[in-house]
């Protein structure tokens, strides 16, 4: 508000409206994954024999870790919230601490089980693919694009709750105002929930 | 209702000086009249390149054969029309200028929700913009794929793809941070005693507008990215030789850029329900029906984006559904001209150059729309399907709808920005001159697309030849109107400032103020106890 802080005597704030809009640009994330959903649906119907092999691939243990771990990230940073207005602002810290930690790991399984894929040549393009079904490079191609996205996400995800970390230390955030923090929550929780479309699509669906 | 006499001392939008001075004063701005400005300046810039590239195709189209360039060439050049056009002038176009210059004050509020979102959105414009025009630029040369990047020859193609494509992504993101932003601040920040029903026409035609951007730019969103995934990463999706369904990438396409003509045109109409209002000094007929008819359109413009796709392959149940899904639009935009016409019944009707643009808004949407409904039907859709008169309709509406309105905002609205009156004569003489030279231009393709002359060809058959002319010979009398436009603004523009509160005697909250607005447009915030047009 550089051009007329002069006649900001107090600065506009309006929590309610801050909420509304990050439910709204949450609505068009969900539509962005939305597009994706069509996408796999389709493919899927066309080709459920190869969809069907391809997914035995995928390893259903670490998927669940992951599941239950961003589960739990989510409660930790609800939990935070409600620290924050009880004024705790050393147990909001740890919360989202937690949380970090939590998303942290998910992104190291992602990373581990991606790179068993590479190893064994599951990836669009790959020599093995390239003798394999149609349905099995597009199973794949969808596999990694929204797994993918998805993480893309939990990274987006993580820098809200570092900036939200910080502000909390730095006092910016407190009991009185916390529209910031609250909006990151949400955020997170729209990561999880597409997750938990994401694991069953992939993992479990036979 | 605030009186604006008495602070005639405080600084205006356009003199205000704030941490910074100059250029870097207007570009961290988070002012939402300068936000519009900066949308507006830019966005003239891109509009004369479009119009530009536009000149350069009609004129190798004057004769047959080959006259300035070759195929590849103009295969560039309208998709790079194309992408300009749309993407940076027609879909942001009234929104984001005349919607955040003045939709705030409209509703009494003192700036958007999110002043520093607004900005963001217009730096994002301004990065996606570059990302287009570079690809121009830079490596295999500019693309060839039409702005519609159809798979899988936006897959094979050697051309800058992926630059465009990213380009149009982010403008997305612009987009739908606008709309985010003008919803939330309708929501909230409407002054006392404004409610739904009390807010001018514009503003609820933005409100629709805002709900078609965040509700189908995500779509096109998430299929750019698809094919910038496929071009880079070689992970197939629509690529029929790996299995993808280039369909589908059809289906995807539309979903978004069929409702994108609604974020084009509901601005539009906004503008010229306002401008009949204030020149028949009449309150509009029917305001409720209008409102209805805003949201239905964005609503049922949705449903009905199969209707680009009736050779491609589809079902005929999916087919006939599509096309009585659009018929069914029709009766919406129909009711809006009713009630045009039917405010200026009885109405004491100023005649002046913004009433002029609008009347001619009516004209050729009119045209527009009817031929619509030729390539709205299954029948004769097959015959004159990627024609000319594709081109011709699709420039009816969105140049004749968008661009008209975009043009009559910028005369009716002109003296409260600037506080300055422009002659009023030459802007009637160069409106009649582009109207003339703009129906020279565009209706001669009707014709040929009936002949059945293919668009998007840079050579024809000879038959094909005095249509053609003709069409080369009104772009130029529509430039000359252009020209003529623009510099009488410009000229004004230097001209000195008058005392023009309320020229046009307009009664919204936008002509109750000074011009041009101050900082924070109203010292205290008004109360509003009355219809937004309370003309007796």
């Amino acid at each position: 508000m550089e051009t007329n802080a002069t006649h900001h005597a107090d600065l506009h704030r309006d929590d309610t409206a801050a909420k509304i809009g990050m439910w709204l640009f949450i609505f068009t994330e969900i539509l962005l994954f939305g597009g994706l959903f069509i996408v796999y649906s389709v493919y899927r119907y066309r080709n459920p024999e190869a969809f069907h092999l391809a997914h035995e691939e995928l390893s259903i243990p670490i998927g669940f870790i992951n599941t239950v771990i961003l589960l739990v990230s989510s409660a930790t940073v609800a939990i935070a919230i409600s620290a924050i207005q009880k004024n705790d602002r050393k147990m909001t810290m740890i919360l989202l601490g937690i949380t970090l930690l939590l998303a942290f790991t998910f992104l190291v399984n992602k990373y581990f089980e991606w790179g068993a894929k590479f190893e064994h040549q599951m990836y669009p393009g790959s020599d093995l693919m390239k003798n394999l079904s149609h349905g099995d490079t597009l199973f794949f191609s969808l596999y990694f694009f929204m797994t993918g996205l998805h993480a893309v996400h939990i990274i987006v995800g993580m820098i809200l709750l570092i900036v939200s970390l910080v502000r909390v230390k730095l006092g910016t955030i407190r009991s009185n105002q916390y529209a910031m923090l609250e909006n990151s929550g949400l955020y997170w929780h729209l990561v999880d929930l597409i997750w938990i479309f994401l694991f069953p699509l992939f993992y479990l669906i036979h | 209702m605030t009186e604006n006499t008495e602070h005639k001392h405080e600084p205006n939008f356009l003199e205000y000086q704030g941490k910074y001075k100059g250029l870097l004063g207007w570009i961290t701005s988070t002012d939402h009249k300068r936000i519009g400005l900066l949308y507006f300046y830019t966005m003239m810039g891109f509009f004369f390149s479009g119009v530009v590239m536009g000149i350069l195709m009609k004129l190798e189209l004057i004769a047959p054969g080959q006259q300035l360039m070759g195929p590849q060439t103009y295969n560039g050049l309208f998709t790079l029309h194309g992408l300009t056009m749309i993407f940076l002038f027609v879909i942001p176009g009234v929104a984001s200028v005349f919607g955040n210059l003045f939709m705030p004050i409209m509703i009494g509020a003192k700036d958007v929700s999110f002043p520093r979102i607004n900005l963001l959105s217009w730096y994002l414009y301004i990065i996606g913009a570059v990302m287009v025009l570079v690809s121009q630029f830079m490596g295999d040369g500019p693309p060839d794929t039409g702005w519609t990047f159809y798979a899988p020859y936006s897959l094979k193609t050697n051309t800058n793809v992926v630059a465009a494509v990213t380009g149009a992504f982010i403008l997305g993101f612009s987009s739908i941070l606008t709309g985010l932003n003008f919803i939330v601040t309708m929501h909230r920040l409407r002054a006392p005693g404004m409610g739904w029903f009390r807010m001018p026409i514009f503003c609820w035609t933005l409100y629709g507008t805002g709900w078609i951007q965040l509700l189908a730019t995500p779509i096109v969103g998430i299929t750019f990215l698809m094919v910038i995934a496929e071009r880079t990463l070689g992970i197939g999706f629509f690529d029929p030789a790996i299995g993808g369904d280039p369909i589908l990438y059809q289906h995807l396409f539309w979903i978004y850029s069929h409702p994108a003509v609604y974020i084009m045109i509901l601005p539009a109409m906004g503008v010229i329900t306002e401008i009949i209002v204030a020149f028949s000094k009449k309150s509009v007929f029917g305001y409720s029906a209008m409102v209805v008819s805003s949201l239905a359109i964005a609503f049922v413009g949705y449903f009905v984006w199969g209707h680009h796709m009736y050779t491609s392959g589809m079902s005929n149940t999916a087919r006939w559904v599509f096309s009585f899904i659009t018929f069914i639009v029709a009766i919406p935009s129909a009711i809006k001209v009713f009630n045009w016409t039917a405010t200026l019944y009885k109405g004491s009707i100023n005649m002046q150059t913004p009433f002029y643009w609008a009347v001619a808004f009516i004209f050729v949407f009119m045209i527009g729309g009817f031929s619509g409904l030729v390539l709205g039907s299954l029948a004769t859709d097959i015959h004159v399907h990627d024609t000319a008169f594709v081109v011709a309709h699709f420039h009816y509406i969105v140049f004749g709808g968008t661009g008209f309105a975009f043009f009559g905002a910028l005369h009716y609205w002109f003296p409260k920005i600037w506080g300055k009156v422009y002659n009023g004569r030459v802007a009637n003489i160069g409106l009649l001159i582009m109207f003339i030279g703009f129906n020279t231009l565009y209706f001669p393709m009707f014709v040929l697309g009936i002949m059945g002359m293919p668009r998007r060809y840079y050579d024809y058959l000879p038959v094909f030849h005095t249509p053609n002319m003709i069409s080369t010979i009104g772009s130029w009398i529509m430039v000359t109107g252009l020209i003529i436009i623009i510099t009488n603004l410009l000229r004004a523009k230097k001209g000195s400032g008058k005392d023009i509160d309320n020229p046009w005697d307009g009664k919204t909250l936008e002509w109750q103020i000074s011009s041009p607005p101050i900082v924070e447009n109203f010292t205290d915030i008004p109360v509003v106890d009355h219809q937004p047009y309370n003309y007796n």
